[in-house]
């Protein structure tokens, strides 16, 4: 189902910290519009590839491409120019802000905040027009995932990279969020979306692949890996029929 | 009450300036967590870049007429300011940069930082120690009094080094909560590589964030040096108390520092006037609230916190 000319394409990405290999050649596509999801157990290396898919750490070797052009080595602060926005793991909102200052923040690359965009996030969170003037440092931690999405659209996405959004959240509101990722998916925004939340993160995205100790393992269409019986054992905690 | 009241006005006139100094330390501290120990000497050279240029412009002050002072007063603030902000900005680029890059540990910034202090302040002892007198030229009356409230009479130059302070202050709390750049700041303060997803480029905030504190101390180091002499150690007491300061206000926090910097110097300059203690005491106090803020309230006076949010 990959598009033929994808958004993004990471090939053969290796990225070290220190004396540590934490991927060891990964690659993998997102075509425009779709969702992708990347699954794999705790410390299988999902953050570090998100973290090097925005900028945030260099990789030693391999490639990163958006839209044809390289961007691996560009630093952070300049891919998001390109509409790459990244909800890091722990949502990382700033805490002695307001909500309303960290919206703006969001749209820092932009002489001014969109109003439109505005608008359409506090319609998308209306929890965050409530709190609209409290420091983010007093929000739950729902809220808080809000705001973290809410302000990566401030900066007007076209590619979205979301780290575990629904990492510590009632399966409510859990249920809520995947909602609004799919809504802004529809929007025209392209995801690829990091989830320890298997059955979750499958069931909304158009592909996955799976990462285990810096390699990808598994790839597949949403539905055909929620349905491998490799993946259900180990990310959706059922026991393989004896055979 | 007409002696506690100068006092009062004194602490107030040192209290600016510390205040002054403090931000310097607290704008570093926010974006880097490093106490920039170079600071006191950022100071100093505000001072030295000033006198260069004034006793230029006013030789030997005698010929300055009255009209004329308020514009030479101008003119070394910006001096020192501007001289300063140039002595930080490089400072940051030789002595801290390259250590970021490495990914340095803290010690590394500390030894650098206090490398820094003692390299600017030998470099301006050296260029500069043929000046033997160590003064401004007096192209103004030092001792014109401006008013006097309750027989305590308050200077000119006084109500000068307050003012300048003051409009500074106003000036860096507007540009902190209401400009692009001071919201920059502000987020890499609170979480520098959430602020880079942000579309900010940390390097040049950090840079500029030394350039303000550096235009800021520059400004107190002329200021000081108008007031009593400069010379290429006169940073560290002023420095060390302004530091004390910033921790007082709370480090990392700005208007933090102002108040902290006010506090000061009126606590160092009013307790010495109780009945059994004593102006030689006025050192001492400042590092007496020091370490009883350490040991009783480290996070000062508006710091909420000590540690950051994972
Ligand atoms: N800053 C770091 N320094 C050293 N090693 C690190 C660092 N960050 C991550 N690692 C290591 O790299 C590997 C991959 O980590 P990563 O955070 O990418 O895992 P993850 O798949 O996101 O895990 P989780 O599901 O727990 O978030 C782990 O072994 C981790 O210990
Ligand atoms: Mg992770």
């Amino acid at each position: 189902m990959s598009a033929p000319q994808p958004l993004l394409d990471v090939r053969e990405i290796e990225v070290r910290y220190g004396a540590i290999r934490a991927l060891k050649g990964v690659s993998f596509s997102v075509g425009a519009g779709e969702v992708v999801a990347l699954l794999g157990a705790n410390g299988a290396g999902k953050t570090t590839t998100q973290k090097t898919v925005s900028g945030m750490l260099r990789p030693v070797a391999g490639t990163i491409e958006f839209e044809g052009r390289r961007i691996d080595g560009t630093p952070a602060h300049k891919l998001v120019d390109l509409g790459i926005c990244h909800v890091p793991e722990g949502r990382h909102v700033f805490p002695r802000m307001t909500v309303a200052e960290n919206l703006d923040m969001g749209a820092f690359r932009f002489k001014q905040p969109d109003p439109a965009d505005l608008e359409r996030v506090l319609e998308l969170f209306p929890r965050l027009k409530e709190r609209y003037g409290q420091h983010s440092g007093t929000l739950s931690g729902g809220e808080q995932q809000m705001l973290a999405i809410g302000r990566a659209l401030m900066g007007k996405p076209r590619l979205l990279l979301l780290d575990e959004p629904s990492m510590g959240l009632a399966p409510l509101i859990v249920a809520q969020i995947f909602d609004i990722v799919r809504e802004i998916n529809r929007s025209g925004v392209t995801v690829l979306l990091v989830e320890q939340n298997a059955s979750q993160a499958l069931s909304l995205a158009d592909r996955g692949y799976v990462l285990e100790t810096g390699d990808i393992v598994l790839e597949g269409a949403g539905r055909d890996l929620l349905a491998d019986e490799r993946v259900r054992a180990a990310y959706l905690g059922e026991e393989i029929a004896a055979s | 009450m007409t002696q506690f009241l100068n006092y009062l006005v004194l602490g107030l006139t040192r209290g600016s300036l510390y205040a002054l100094i403090a931000l310097g330390y607290t704008l570093v501290y926010g974006v880097l967590q490093l106490i920039n120990f170079a600071h006191s000497e950022v100071f100093m050279s505000g001072a030295f870049g000033s006198y260069l240029v004034i006793s230029a412009v006013v030789g030997n002050g005698k010929g300055t007429s009255s009209w004329e002072v308020p514009f030479v007063m101008l003119l070394g603030v910006v001096t020192g300011a501007v001289t300063a902000g140039a002595i930080a900005w490089s400072l940051e680029r030789v002595a801290y940069r390259p250590l970021r890059r490495r990914n340095a540990p803290k010690l590394a910034f500390l030894i650098s930082a206090i490398g820094a202090s003692f390299f600017l302040s030998q470099l301006f002892g050296k260029m500069f120690n043929r000046f033997t007198n160590n003064q401004f030229p007096p192209f103004f009356n030092d001792n014109s009094v401006a008013f006097t409230i309750a027989g305590a009479q308050v200077r000119v130059i006084q109500v000068v080094d307050i003012l300048a302070a003051l409009v500074m202050m106003v000036l860096l709390d507007r540009l902190v909560n209401k400009t692009k750049l001071g919201r920059s700041i502000r987020a890499v303060s609170e979480d520098a590589p959430t602020a880079a997803l942000m579309g900010i480029d940390i390097d040049r905030t950090i840079s500029r964030t030394f350039v303000i504190g550096g235009l800021l101390g520059g400004a107190a180091g002329f200021l000081f040096g108008l007031n009593f002499s400069f010379f290429n150690t006169m940073g560290f007491l002023p420095g060390v108390k302004a530091f004390a300061a910033a921790v007082l206000g709370g480090i990392g926090n700005i208007r933090g520092a102002m108040i902290g910097g006010l506090l000061l110097g009126i606590v160092e300059n009013i307790i010495p006037t109780l009945p059994w203690v004593g102006t030689e005491w006025t050192d001492v106090v400042a590092f007496i609230v020091l370490v009883l803020v350490l040991m009783f309230r480290p996070t000062g006076i508006l710091g909420e916190r000590l540690g950051r949010a994972a």
